[in-house]
């Protein structure tokens, strides 16, 4: 060893400094929470594909109305019952507007004179089915997000005065959820919803009367574990109120949990919507939502299958969506998982 | 272990006292009569009526009454169904529900665990997207979207099974695999996890090394501790089951308990309702409650403090 290292020229050697102040150096760029949680789900193809999804939805639920000059609610009897037909797609032999007629195959747009174009057909009663079926998908989902929002502010409010102030308040507290955990949702919905005049505010109310409970409990969870922690220790010591502690130090720390939880609380109050339409509770008719399509396009299951078939796709996509991304975004945000 | 089961009854019995009160208050608010063909009747006849089933009495002595009632398990008379008693009335149904239940939850437990199995020993294969697919699916398509669908495929269309109605077992087939989705995709889903995870544990590890073979570790090892916390998803998967029996028994008119509760809604029937509703919230604050105490009994580790939804 010591032979050959002699054997070597000097000037092949350079000293180089080091220079202690790059030894503290982030070679990579800072990334806030939210930043670097969409590194993560980005990588998440099922998750991407059904925030593509999702937004299309929303889009069309939104735009889809004014896209044809068929009203949703507009009932016209001489052209009830018509089987979709899109221009350009006729040759195809589908969306041609062909339907039976008894036991017979006929082109029912000719056989009936009808000028018009319906792409998703028409119901029992001529209501445009394209139109009604993006109207329904927006009410639909005004009705789980607002009941979403509600679970999060009432949950976060109850949870979070349980979990941080402790002591007899969380006591009573608890033990006051402990009795309503018990009670099925289900059954509270229904019955909710039967002393209420039917309608989007009812269901709403129905769907977040027990709904709340699951996310106070999380963020009950949440504040225990992190009030204990230096940092809001520091906080306390530098005078922060209590509003302040809450708002500003356990908040943002809980939020990932928050919002994954909503994205798992928005299909449920969609199912449940779906669900008290289908039996006959829902919203009333000419107003369409999801469960009111599925359960008109159920009566006319034998005969004509598209008046089913659209609403039910929509609301298994939205379902499919909404559970991707909030498995996507549990993965994405559990700092545990953090690569 | 005997104070948290005391204290689990308790708290129990404070839910099913806050149901019972809170179906009756709504009861009395609801609008509408109860009576089948109230408007037929002369006020005198309704007066009849309604003092036979003293409904003229003021509420606190409805109330008494009606809580001493369902104490002792009566849950009235059916103002719809030529006085049946509504006991007897959910006992008659609930043989159907009873099936229908029995046959979606085995079913549906034991797919769903083959299909959680093969994921997890076949992880980031074909297999394993194969049942994530199908548990994704399961969870998220509502069951009367599933149930409208299989039956127009296997009854309207092939024309192979029933398209409704009770005839016999073969009319359970179709009801039953709609309602199997859901223990299906959470069963799945569950022993999925739990088996990843007991496969990279340290026992697992030394049944390899001391040369156990794939078959052993597997079922012996693996399978077997993965499969006791599986329980603790009965009290969600019993809900699931109960919401979609609501729709399903509609969608194929079994004459089953959801069914009947469905129709007592649009008919006003106060009595089917109220009866019904305890006879749902009793059966699953009791599945919760056994299983809570089925897994502090078999996994002693659990912390008794927090019971499990």
């Amino acid at each position: 060893m010591t032979t050959n290292m002699k054997k070597l020229p000097k000037d092949s050697f350079e000293r180089i400094t080091i220079d202690s102040s790059h030894a503290e150096r982030i070679s990579k760029p800072s990334l806030s929470f939210w930043q670097d949680a969409w590194l993560r789900i980005r990588k998440n193809k099922a998750a991407i594909v059904s925030m593509f999804i999702l937004v299309f939805i929303v889009f069309m639920a939104f735009v889809g109305p004014f896209m044809v000059e068929h009203d949703p609610e507009d009932v016209k009897v001489a052209h009830a019952s018509l089987p979709p037909k899109i221009p350009g797609l006729e040759k195809l032999g589908i969306f041609d507007g062909v339907g039976k007629l008894g036991s017979k195959t006929v082109n029912l747009y000719e056989l009936k004179k009808v000028e018009v174009n319906y792409w998703f057909g028409t119901d029992s009663l001529g209501r445009d089915l394209f139109s009604r079926l993006w109207k329904g998908t927006q009410i639909s989902l005004i009705i789980a997000f607002v009941a979403a929002v509600i679970d999060v502010v009432i949950g976060v409010i109850y949870g979070g005065i349980s979990g941080y102030y402790g002591g007899r308040t969380d006591d009573v507290m608890q033990r006051i959820v402990e009795v309503l955990i018990g009670v099925p949702t289900l059954v509270i919905v229904i019955l909710m919803i039967m002393i209420m005049k039917p309608g989007i505010w009812s269901i709403i109310i129905a769907i977040s009367i027990t709904g709340w409970i699951g996310m106070s409990r999380i963020v009950r969870g949440q504040v225990l574990k992190y009030k204990t922690q230096e940092f809001v220790l520091a906080a306390k010591t530098l005078g922060a109120s209590d509003t302040r502690i809450i708002s500003k130090h356990l908040l943002p720390n809980i939020m990932a949990i928050i919002v994954i939880n909503m994205m798992f609380t928005i299909p449920t109050a969609i199912f449940f919507e779906a669900f008290l339409s289908f039996i006959g509770l829902g919203l009333q008719a000419p107003k369409a939502s999801l469960g009111t399509l599925i359960n008109d396009g159920y009566k006319f299951i034998e005969y004509q299958p598209h008046i089913l078939f659209f609403p039910a796709a929509i609301i298994s996509l939205l379902m499919i969506a909404f559970n991707l991304i909030g498995d996507g975004l549990r993965d994405a945000l559990d700092p545990k998982m953090k690569d | 272990m005997a104070k948290y089961i005391t204290k689990r009854v308790i708290y129990m019995f404070l839910s099913l006292f806050l149901i019972a009160s809170f179906t009756f208050v709504l009861m009395k608010l609801l609008p509408g009569s109860p009576l089948a063909s109230a408007a037929k009747l002369s006020i005198e006849e309704r007066e009849v009526v309604y003092e036979k089933y003293g409904l003229n009495d003021p509420i606190p002595v409805q109330y008494a009454r009606y809580m001493g009632n369902l104490a002792k398990g009566d849950f009235g008379v059916s103002f719809q169904y030529k006085n049946a008693d509504v006991t007897t009335l959910i006992v008659k149904k609930l043989k159907y529900s009873a099936i229908l239940g029995a046959q979606a939850l085995i079913f549906g437990t034991l797919i769903g665990i083959i299909l959680g199995m093969i994921a997890a020993l076949k992880q980031n294969t074909v297999w394993d997207y194969g049942s994530t697919i199908i548990a994704i699916l399961g969870i998220s398509i509502p069951s009367f979207v599933f149930a409208v669908l299989l039956q127009y495929v296997f009854s309207v269309w092939l024309g192979w099974l029933p398209v409704g109605l009770w005839e016999g077992w073969k009319s359970s087939i179709l009801p039953s695999i709609a309602l199997a989705m859901g223990p299906i995709a959470i069963a799945a889903r569950f022993i999925r996890t739990e088996m990843i995870e007991v496969l990279s544990s340290d026992y697992i590890l030394l049944a390899k090394a001391k040369g156990a073979n794939w078959f052993e570790i597997a079922f012996k090892h693996a399978f077997r501790n993965a499969l006791i916390p599986l329980i603790t998803v009965l009290g969600p998967v019993a809900a699931g089951l109960l919401t979609g029996s609501l729709v399903v028994e509609q969608i194929f008119a079994i004459p089953g308990i959801g069914e009947q509760f469905v129709k007592s809604i649009s008919s006003n029937d106060f009595a089917v309702i109220m009866g019904t509703t305890m006879f749902f919230s009793v059966f699953l604050i009791v599945i919760i409650l056994i299983v809570d105490i089925l897994y502090g009994v078999i996994d002693p580790r659990i912390r008794l403090s927090g019971g499990s939804k």
